[in-house]
């Protein structure tokens, strides 16, 4: 078979990869066809040899007046009390990209802290915090990895079992409380791939992060259960967040721990073995070259850097790793100041990384 | 290991963990260790073995299970459950196992301080004036905490 794809669909001239590139066009719905949505700009760039037209992806900062999304911000137990950093700058950098991120007053905790007592008491938790949002009728963004597991577990259960439904709303009755659903639940970042787009990033950069390593960390239950994040990323031959980090200037750090779990999950149970595994990571990335770890979940955090100087101690080295949040690495590209977005509370400071940036 | 005598052993153990929420995949495993060779807690704690306990659980060693400390150890990574052949969902029979465990009264005490917590504030971490102080000054909205619905629903 002569010709390949481009003489099958009948294109007249042939880009040189004839599948598009990683992580740009198959990986995400196009939305409306409207002439300023960033995906049909994409579209229009990658495409712009076969239409004979100029690009039109815009030059400098996206309009931030125009509003892409909504969604209602579940920041769960961990972020608004130990995290501040990352919350404001996921605020700060929703704002920029035209992400509208709204609060519900009632929201708690998600219910994972309990799932090992009772399963179900988790699977009503969840459920109610979806109810509220279902209420609102809005989306939910979560900023944690665990809440993001719980609640879309949830809601992903409860919306294939009729009968596990009227059950749980039975339960939420006695609050005065219904999920009907569907309501979607994705973690910010899966926002920013699939709503804003890495394309659009990568356009509203003003401030590329140049010559600083970042060393990407998903975390488990950004990846898994892989029936949730089919369409987003791959357990096996995850991505996301390394392109996220690619279009803001910065170099991705490949590394041969990156998968690996944190350990957070069995902190409370034996801080033996949670260290034990976060420290295996810590030690690749104190012997690298990474400026930084990025992280997206605040159980994480309080392993790699909350737990970083007992690790240390235990282990005997010097291990020393910066610790920053996506969202403040992205602010800082896209020209928001190191004050702004909370670097005063990373508490393993990234010196050398805001050396470069900030100079 | 001490000799297991199968006449004291139940094996209608395997049955409980199968009626129990997220526990039904336990009758599919055939013992591959895959899940094992996934799970990031047996490389640093041995005790912690996947296939080991559900072999027991399938045996029937209800005791030794439900009584042991190593089910705690599980991070729910989903390490296991994405590499199985035969759609276990071994973290969601952890968390089935656990729940009996809870049920028959053998639980680490840190995690029924949690559930208390969550009946108490809706949340782990207490968000009074302090912690609202702290996030005006940073720029952030106050927040606050709703327990009824967690009182009402624990």
């Amino acid at each position: 078979m002569t010709g390949g794809i481009s003489e099958q669909a009948g294109w007249k001239a042939c880009p040189t990869k004839t599948a598009p590139a990683h992580g740009t066009l198959n990986t995400y719905p196009l939305g409306e066809l409207s002439p300023d949505n960033p995906r049909v700009i994409v579209y229009r760039s990658f495409f712009s040899a076969l239409l004979n037209k100029a690009p039109a992806l815009p030059k400098g900062p996206l309009q931030t007046e125009r509003n892409l999304m909504e969604a209602l911000l579940f920041l769960g137990c961990t972020v608004p009390v130990r995290n501040l950093n990352y919350e404001v700058a996921a605020r700060l950098t929703a704002q920029k990209l035209g992400i509208t991120l709204r609060d519900h007053e009632a929201f708690g905790c998600c219910g994972f802290p309990v799932k090992s007592l009772n399963a179900r008491d988790t699977l009503v938790i969840a459920a109610r915090n979806l109810a509220l949002a279902d209420k609102e009728g809005i989306e939910i963004c979560v900023l944690c990895n665990a809440c993001m597991g719980t609640l879309a577990e949830a809601a992903h259960t409860l919306d294939h079992n009729p009968e596990l439904k009227a059950d749980v709303n039975k339960r939420l009755e006695t609050v005065g409380l219904k999920y009907e659903g569907p309501v979607r639940v994705r973690h910010y970042m899966r926002l920013l791939w699939e709503e804003v787009g890495h394309e659009a990033i990568r356009a509203a950069v003003t401030r590329p992060l140049s010559d600083v390593v970042l060393a990407p960390h998903y975390g488990c239950h950004y990846l898994k259960p892989s029936e949730l994040t089919v369409g987003f990323d791959s357990p096996d031959v995850p991505r996301t967040l390394s392109e996220l980090i690619t279009v803001t200037g910065a170099q991705v750090l490949e590394y041969a721990t990156m998968k690996d779990c944190c350990g957070g999950g069995v902190l409370g149970m034996s801080e033996e073995v949670a260290n034990a595994l976060a420290r295996v990571k810590l030690e690749e990335l104190s012997r690298s070259n990474a400026h930084a770890m990025v992280l997206v979940c605040p159980f994480c955090n309080v392993m790699y850097e909350g737990q970083q100087k007992k690790i240390a101690k235990a282990a005997g080295a010097d291990i020393k790793v910066p610790v920053v949040y996506y969202p403040q690495i992205l602010g800082l590209a896209l020209g928001m100041s190191s004050e702004e977005l909370g670097f005063k509370l990373n508490r393993i400071k990234p010196a050398d990384l805001l050396k470069i940036v900030e100079s | 290991m001490s000799r297991i005598k199968l006449n004291d052993l139940d094996p209608s153990f395997k049955d409980r963990v199968a009626r129990q929420p997220g526990g039904e995949g336990i009758r599919a495993c055939y013992g591959c260790k895959a899940c094992t060779a996934a799970c990031p807690i047996e490389t640093v704690d041995k005790r912690y073995d996947p296939r080991k306990i559900i072999r027991m659980a399938l045996l029937g060693m209800q005791k030794e299970v439900l009584e042991s400390d190593f089910i705690w150890l599980c991070s729910s990574c989903y390490g296991c459950q994405e590499v199985c052949p035969q759609n276990v969902k071994f973290t969601e029979v952890m968390f089935a196992i656990k729940n009996i465990a809870v049920q028959e009264a053998c639980v680490p005490a840190g995690l029924t301080g949690q559930r208390n917590l969550l009946k108490e504030r809706g949340r782990l971490y207490e968000v009074g004036d302090f912690e609202n102080e702290k996030r005006e000054k940073i720029g952030l909205p106050r927040i606050k905490e709703h327990p009824e619905d967690y009182d009402a629903l624990l």
